[in-house]
């Protein structure tokens, strides 16, 4: 594995039973980046950073994670990630403290250095305040502050964050990735699984996962620049006409209502994307104004998971 | 009728989920057919074939007479012979028999004396049930040959209780009650251990971090060992304040017997644990095995009445082997030395229990 890579995975698959969670997944994730999983729920988000920690068993496939072969190692990896879910996984019955304490124990951080760095680790994440409160009576960023900080407590290499956004507000979500910046910052790779869009779009690199396949990767200009459609914007005084008026040409691969604006998607190869849609639009007699726009991730993301069949009209 | 109809959809909803979880519909069915069984067959208080060794000291032609009645009799079934009564004294306080019947050198003329016991019977006396078979052996009669004696004037044949001569149940119950509620409390402390970190979502994070399963596994069950001899303190302390219950052999050995005892326990918790997936399946199986712990261990009812297939059951749960420990150490002053089988299967129960448990818990993050 190329020294520069902090994850290369080849064919990883999983199945639970009938199930395929995941198939033939390839991913190289280059260190001290923010690598992101883009998915809606089940498509394999959690399963394949659950494989890539070494808490499920591939069913095929091999893993380079951090130097160690995955499966088989796991257990050489473990001092070196951090893991964080959805739900935080905190002891809810313990203080803060005891929390920051437990953690430095399990991972046995040097006995004289605890204490400074747990001090360290409550005013990083603005946890002082609480220090002496029970994690389960703490709000929703309140907790998950206080997750970072168990999973970073022992300085992993390589942090794994299964929707660690999902259950807080914008606000906490902000700090949250700015805490991700700096830890980036400081060389910690970091797997990010989220659902949102705005989330995606600060990673470094992406990959999108749709049933448990990677449809897409790479940075999000890339995507962004490869999505083999053409975006247009149309903004018409009724909305709902327009977009039925549009939805019945056999060119239009997808029409998503925003507000006034209509976000249109036509497969590259049809050479006058504008001409198509106006001309639509004035079969049915609705009035409209019609323009190319730039890709967006939220574009890309309703190209590259659609189906097949909508992607080739 | 909207009300009827969302009547209906919560109850479709309930049975299918219970339909899928597989281990509490099998305890709908399961349990109150395996109770039914327990009670059934093991609250019987005919007890029969109680152990007997027998010292025949006279060997004449009447009292292997009496000992051929005897043992037709059903009610008990003669395991042994011995020489003389210390012999039988020795069987009784190993555990091994409940009733030992000396028949005197002179037998054959205290019966044609009629004004002394003939037959001295040797009870473990500390369960009052033993006690009460063989106060009706008594009324056995006793021939020359074919012809009845007349009626005597003193019973022939003399009961002599031993360990509980005053016949107080207390003095039973307390060592076995001190086997049910440790087996109760350690059993519960550990059965739900390990299903509530999952349930809470701390598995997860726990078996990310280098923690091995062994580490975790000990980790959880070694506060309990502590929590679990001061409760055997507590019992101790009430039984011998309140019931006057004796100590009569070793503290040290009781202790041994009892640190042998919550680790078995502690380690079938742990089990349980691994092979459940919420609280309340956990609660299920620890009730599972609580309810033949009570009636099959000898606590309830002298494990000489069961049936032989209770019998079996019996020997395989830790509570059966602990109670006789319990109450040999502390009614019949046995030093543990003599009662090593039981001790034996206890730690080799654990060990065998803890490491299944171990395997199943590093299998079970897939």
């Amino acid at each position: 594995m190329p020294p520069e890579l902090a994850i290369e995975a080849r064919g990883l698959s999983k199945s639970f039973g009938e199930l395929r969670a995941v198939s033939g997944l390839d991913l190289d994730v280059p260190r001290g980046q923010i690598y992101g999983f883009l998915g809606p729920n089940g498509s394999g988000k959690s399963t394949t950073i659950r494989m890539l920690c070494g808490l499920l068993t591939p069913s095929s496939g091999t893993a380079d994670v951090l130097g160690t072969s995955i499966p088989g190692n796991a257990k050489l990896l473990k001092p070196k990630i951090g893991y964080m879910t959805q739900k935080f996984s905190l002891f809810g019955d313990m203080s803060v403290q005891e929390n920051l304490q437990f953690m430095s124990e399990i991972y046995s951080y040097p006995a004289k250095e605890r204490k400074s760095r747990i001090d360290e680790l409550l005013s990083k994440y603005d946890l002082v305040p609480q220090r002496k409160q029970l994690a389960g009576t703490m709000s929703g960023g309140q907790k998950q502050r206080l997750a970072l900080a168990c999973a970073v407590l022992h300085h992993p290499e390589l942090l794994l964050l299964d929707e660690p956004t999902s259950a807080v507000d914008p606000q906490s979500r902000r700090d949250f990735w700015a805490n991700l910046f700096r830890l980036a910052g400081a060389g910690t790779t970091i797997l990010v699984s989220t659902h949102y869009m705005d989330e995606a779009e600060r990673c470094h690199r992406l990959a999108i996962l749709d049933r448990g396949v990677k449809v897409a990767d790479g940075t999000p200009q890339q995507l962004q620049a490869s999505t083999g459609m053409h975006i247009l914007e149309v903004v018409a005084d009724d909305p709902y006409a327009a977009q039925s008026a549009i939805s019945a040409r056999p060119e239009i691969a997808s029409v998503t209502q925003l507000g006034v604006r209509l976000r249109v998607l036509i497969p590259e190869r049809h050479p006058d994307p504008v001409g198509i849609v106006k001309s639509a639009l004035a079969s049915q007699g609705v009035s409209g104004e019609t323009r190319m726009a730039t890709p967006s991730l939220e574009d890309v993301f309703v190209a590259v998971t659609m189906k097949p069949l909508d992607r080739d009209r | 009728m909207k009300s009827l109809s969302r009547l209906g959809a919560i109850i479709k909803k309930e049975v299918r989920q219970l339909a899928r979880d597989r281990l509490t519909f099998g305890m709908v069915f399961g349990l109150p057919i395996i109770q039914i069984l327990l009670f059934g067959y093991a609250i019987n208080t005919d007890v029969r074939h109680l152990r007997t060794a027998i010292a025949n000291q006279a060997g004449t032609h009447l009292s292997q007479q009496f000992e051929s009645e005897l043992r037709a009799s059903q009610v008990v079934k003669v395991i042994a012979s011995a020489d003389t009564p210390g012999e039988l004294e020795n069987l009784l306080r190993r555990g091994k028999i409940s009733l030992g019947i000396v028949i005197p050198a002179d037998f054959d003329r205290r019966v044609a004396d009629n004004n002394r016991a003939a037959i001295h019977i040797l009870v473990d006396g500390s369960d009052p049930t033993i006690l009460s078979v063989a106060n009706q052996l008594r009324s056995m009669p006793i021939r020359f040959d074919s012809a009845e004696v007349q009626p005597h004037k003193q019973d022939l044949i003399e009961i002599r209780p031993y360990y509980n001569p005053e016949r107080r149940t207390p003095v039973n119950i307390v060592p076995g009650l001190m086997g049910v509620i440790l087996m109760m409390t350690m059993m519960l402390f550990t059965a739900v251990a390990i299903v509530r970190e999952r349930e809470r979502g701390n598995l997860e994070l726990l078996i990310n971090t280098p923690v091995s399963s062994a580490e975790l596994m000990i980790g959880k069950v070694t506060p309990y060992i502590a929590i679990g001899l001061f409760q055997l303190a507590i019992i101790l302390g009430v039984g011998q304040l309140l019931f006057d219950v004796p100590i009569r052999g070793s503290v040290v050995d009781l202790y041994i017997a009892g640190s042998a005892f919550i680790a078995a326990n502690l380690s079938l918790g742990l089990l349980i644990s691994t092979a459940t997936h919420t609280q309340f399946q956990a609660m299920q199986l620890t009730v599972f095995i609580l309810m033949p712990s009570i009636l099959l261990s000898g606590f309830m009812f002298p494990f000489d009445g069961m049936p032989v297939v209770a019998q079996y059951i019996g020997e395989a749960l830790p509570t059966t082997h602990f109670i006789r420990l319990s109450r040999g150490i502390m009614l019949r002053e046995a030093p543990i030395a003599e009662l090593w089988p039981d001790l034996l299967f206890l730690l080799v129960f654990t060990l065998l229990t803890m490491t299944v448990a171990a395997m199943r818990f590093s299998k079970r993050l897939d």
